[in-house]
């Protein structure tokens, strides 16, 4: 489903990205870890299409970037740091006005499935800008399933969530893997990334360090494996 | 927290997400439209809500009429002549308040990446922001022609202005939804703004301060025609270039 080779991205003369090469397959759900500074979100930028590749080639559903970046963009969900959302909208605003963006059939309907998965049937009316962060986060998440996209990709979704926020966003993540959507996620939390991915590879220096399936270690594995690699670098 | 509902099966709109190519055109066509018109809907609730950018514009505006009002003590004859150039001063200041305001909403919560990830031509995203940057520059000009009318004894309900000042709002607007898109992605957005704004619509500014003092004059139509045929070909060529290059100005 998506297939990286040998990417590179530079920002003047610092060079983030260094032959990257990544694949995921249909269905997998790769966590991609890494230390602060490693190229996590610059790599999901570019494969967002919100940044162009410097080299290299990398295509998602067959479709390469960045000169098919409307067809993959129709097929992706992002959950970033930020929420992408407009404070001065309703939450049933917020995703009406995507909805529309994204050509989302039977409008109405969908906006009110997408609500009531993310728990926030009830605060519909409310402006976004009274929510918490934990509510944006999840409104977010709605807005990023919205058009029901083939490939996810979350960019630390986890972050200043409450463990309340934590327990739905993993719910979520459980279920659009178990649906067979392929999701790759950047974290720092190792425990979480453990429980919910099928495979971990670790970013490291804008390359792929090391990378492993979730049969081929345990889950309270992952932390050992984590440190060697990050110390091996 | 209750248990999270199971997510419904594919809905029919990822079904209907690969059309038959020979209905591709329209519904590409349909799609630009769409997405205009989400963003300028978008706009107009957001800022029926907030009412920041519309009170910024106008409290600014009616501050610039009225203190040129006390600075300038203007016999009737004189009123006339510098009308033109007050109520252009006036509308291009208000006017970059109004277009950092748009874009910085854009970027404050990263919703200027959610625009970019929608599956539209990015110049849809331009003619969107563009289009509700016009409205709102035109209802603060539509409030403050009144107020100069009456604060200045000057008559300007005048077709001819009203066609100069849609004009030069055009330009002005479709220059500077442009470079505020790219002024909002630095740290200094509010001055970069004018800096690079202003040098660029002189040839407009120029162009409608002329045009709306002939009009205001009485001056004979061929010599106000010059000034109107520069301000439309000025509204052409850079909406055009406008649209060119907004999806490498807003790309990282």
């Amino acid at each position: 489903m998506i297939q990286v080779c040998k990417l590179v991205k530079r920002f003047g003369l610092k060079t983030v990205l260094l032959g990257l090469d990544f694949e995921v397959q249909e269905g997998e759900f790769v966590a991609l870890l890494g230390p602060n500074g490693a190229g996590k979100t610059t790599f999901l930028r570019i494969l967002s299409s919100l940044s162009r590749p410097g080299l290299g080639e990398v295509r998602i559903a067959g479709y390469r970037l960045p000169h098919q970046a409307a067809a993959v963009r129709r097929i992706l969900g992002v959950v970033s740091h930020q929420p992408l959302l407009y404070g001065d909208l309703t939450a049933e605003e917020n995703l009406q006005f995507y909805g529309r963006m994204y050509g989302v059939s039977r409008l109405e309907q969908r906006v009110a499935e997408v609500l009531e998965i993310v728990g926030l049937a009830t605060r519909r009316r409310d402006l976004v800008r009274t929510f918490s962060r934990g509510m944006q986060q999840r409104l977010a998440i709605g807005r990023a399933v919205l058009h029901d996209p083939e490939v996810m990709l979350f960019d630390e979704p986890h972050t200043g969530l409450d463990q309340d926020a934590c327990v739905m966003l993993d719910n979520v993540l459980r279920e659009v893997a178990a649906r067979g959507r392929t999701v790759v996620m950047t974290s720092h939390d190792l425990a979480r990334a453990a429980d919910l991915a099928s495979r971990f590879d670790i970013l490291s220096r804008g390359q792929i360090i090391a990378s492993a399936g979730r049969s081929e270690m345990e889950p309270d594995q992952l932390l050992a494996f984590y440190r060697q690699a990050i110390s091996a670098a | 927290m209750s248990e999270i509902p199971v997510l419904q099966e594919p809905s029919q709109a990822v079904a209907d997400r690969k059309p038959a190519p020979r209905r591709a055109a329209g519904i590409a066509h349909a799609g630009f439209l769409r997405a205009l018109w989400a963003i300028v809907w978008k706009d107009l609730a957001a800022e029926m809500r907030s009412r920041e950018l519309l009170s910024a514009m106008l409290v600014f505006a009616l501050l610039v009429i009225i203190i040129f009002n006390f600075a300038l003590e203007l016999d009737a004859r004189t009123r006339y002549s510098v009308t033109s150039g007050v109520l252009w001063v006036t509308f291009a200041f208000a006017g970059t308040l109004g277009l950092n305001r748009s874009m910085s909403m854009e970027k404050d919560r990263g919703c200027l990446d959610g625009l970019l990830l929608a599956p539209v031509d990015r110049s849809a995203i331009y003619f969107g922001k563009s289009v509700g940057n016009l409205i709102f520059m035109l209802v603060v000009e539509a409030i403050v022609l009144p107020v100069y009318s009456v604060l200045y004894n000057v008559n300007l309900f005048n077709p001819g202005l009203i066609l100069v000042i849609l004009l030069g709002s055009i330009g002005y607007v479709a220059v500077g939804t442009l470079l505020s898109s790219m002024a909002v992605q630095t740290r200094t957005r509010d001055i970069l703004l004018p800096i690079l704004l202003f040098p660029v619509i002189i040839p407009a500014l120029i162009a409608a301060v002329k045009a709306s003092a002939g009009f205001l004059q009485g001056i004979p139509m061929d010599e106000i025609t010059p000034w109107l045929n520069l301000l439309i070909v000025y509204d052409i060529v850079f909406t055009a270039v406008s649209f060119m290059v907004f999806d490498y100005i807003v790309e990282e």
